[in-house]
């Protein structure tokens, strides 16, 4: 089966139903599945905190959200994981391209890349990575997990996951 | 006229319905002049109230009142054009506009200078965009509420604070009891 469609797929099983995006080259495929899913409501955000926001509202209204953004944006979303998402105790999957990795063919993507792991360890954030297809297979329990613990969790899903750059 | 009077005139519309309000100050005023299970108080993450509110509307059919002001906006506005392209008809956005960072000392925000909020949320494609003076919040926002359509209220009103306590309620008591208030 298509990883995006697989992925989806998983979400919708989970009853997620509110996700919002901030796009990604490599995540270019799983927000179209995203868009082509009736179960699911996509609301685009403009910066990975503002979607954040959005995701606490939609949880509170009753929803299961997530979030797909890049792993740059950890780097502006720290204070809203540990303010918002976190002191409040809110679940939030967050599906992330890990630019910078091996298959990288742009050189400042590394120099987010080498923080990623840190900052998300540093913030106890529950972490994945995803770096070959079938490694996917455990994202319906990664979901799950989720929604039991009510915390943040990233799932790191590097170029090798991907299928590279087409280099 | 001062936010917190604004607070005090629009606590009778307020106490029906689901608010989101923001930060600092306005929060402890609000929880100060009429603590309710239907507030959420943002006890951090300034900005994001906006975000909060569009999401709660979105996601569920009572009507949503976010309480904001022009620093909060300020620091999130990416947030207008996406209210304005997710047109949620359950829900108002009021900016309580008094041109200040009011829980830092005061200092002056830029919609107290050349920017204006609501041509920013208008040029952002937001429909329903009305502006007010202080002394008319409480009748805008009750006539946004009957119009059942998407609103933002600019409230322009003078830089000020009441001195109130911290808010010292746990967040996960805070968003646990304002959940029971939306399934309710």
């Amino acid at each position: 089966m298509d990883i995006n469609q697989q992925i989806v797929d998983d979400f919708v099983a989970n009853d997620i139903s509110f996700v919002t995006t901030v796009p990604c080259k490599q995540l270019a495929g799983v927000i179209d599945e995203i868009d082509a899913r009736p179960e699911i409501f996509h609301i685009p955000s403009n910066k990975e905190d503002e979607g954040m926001g959005l995701c606490a509202g939609a949880f509170m209204g009753g929803k299961r959200p997530a979030i797909i953004m890049q792993n740059t944006a950890i780097g502006v979303t720290i204070n809203t994981l540990a303010t918002l998402i976190q002191y409040y105790r809110m679940p939030l999957p967050m599906l992330i391209s890990y630019r910078g990795e091996l298959r990288e063919p742009v050189a400042c993507q590394v120099e987010m890349a080498v923080h990623t792991k840190a900052l998300l360890a540093q913030m106890n954030i529950p972490t994945y990575h995803f770096h070959t297809q079938s490694d996917a297979d455990e994202l319906d329990m990664i979901l799950k997990y989720t929604f039991m613990c009510n915390k943040p969790v990233a799932i790191l899903t590097d170029a090798n996951f991907w299928g590279g750059y087409g280099e | 006229m001062i936010r917190s009077e604004i607070l005090k005139e629009i606590a009778p519309i307020l106490r029906d319905h689901l608010v989101v309000c923001n930060i600092g100050i306005p929060s402890q005023e609000l929880h100060a002049i009429d603590d309710q299970p239907t507030n959420f108080y943002m006890l951090g993450t300034m900005g994001l109230a906006s975000s909060i509110g569009l999401g709660l509307a979105l996601a569920q059919p009572k009507p949503v009142i976010v309480i904001d002001c022009d620093g909060s906006v300020l620091t999130n506005l990416g947030t207008l054009p996406t209210i304005a392209n997710n047109v949620a008809d359950n829900y108002i956005l009021l900016i309580i506009d008094n041109g200040s960072y009011g829980s830092t000392g005061d200092q002056p925000t830029y919609a107290g200078k050349k920017t204006s909020l609501t041509k920013v949320a208008e040029a952002c494609g937001c429909e329903r965009v009305v502006e007010c003076r202080a002394e008319d919040t409480g009748a805008v926002l009750q006539d946004a509420l009957e119009a059942r359509q998407m609103t933002i209220i600019v409230a322009k009103c003078d830089s000020g604070n009441a001195k109130m306590p911290v808010i010292t309620m746990d967040p996960v008591v805070i968003r646990d009891r304002f959940m029971k208030a939306v399934g309710a």
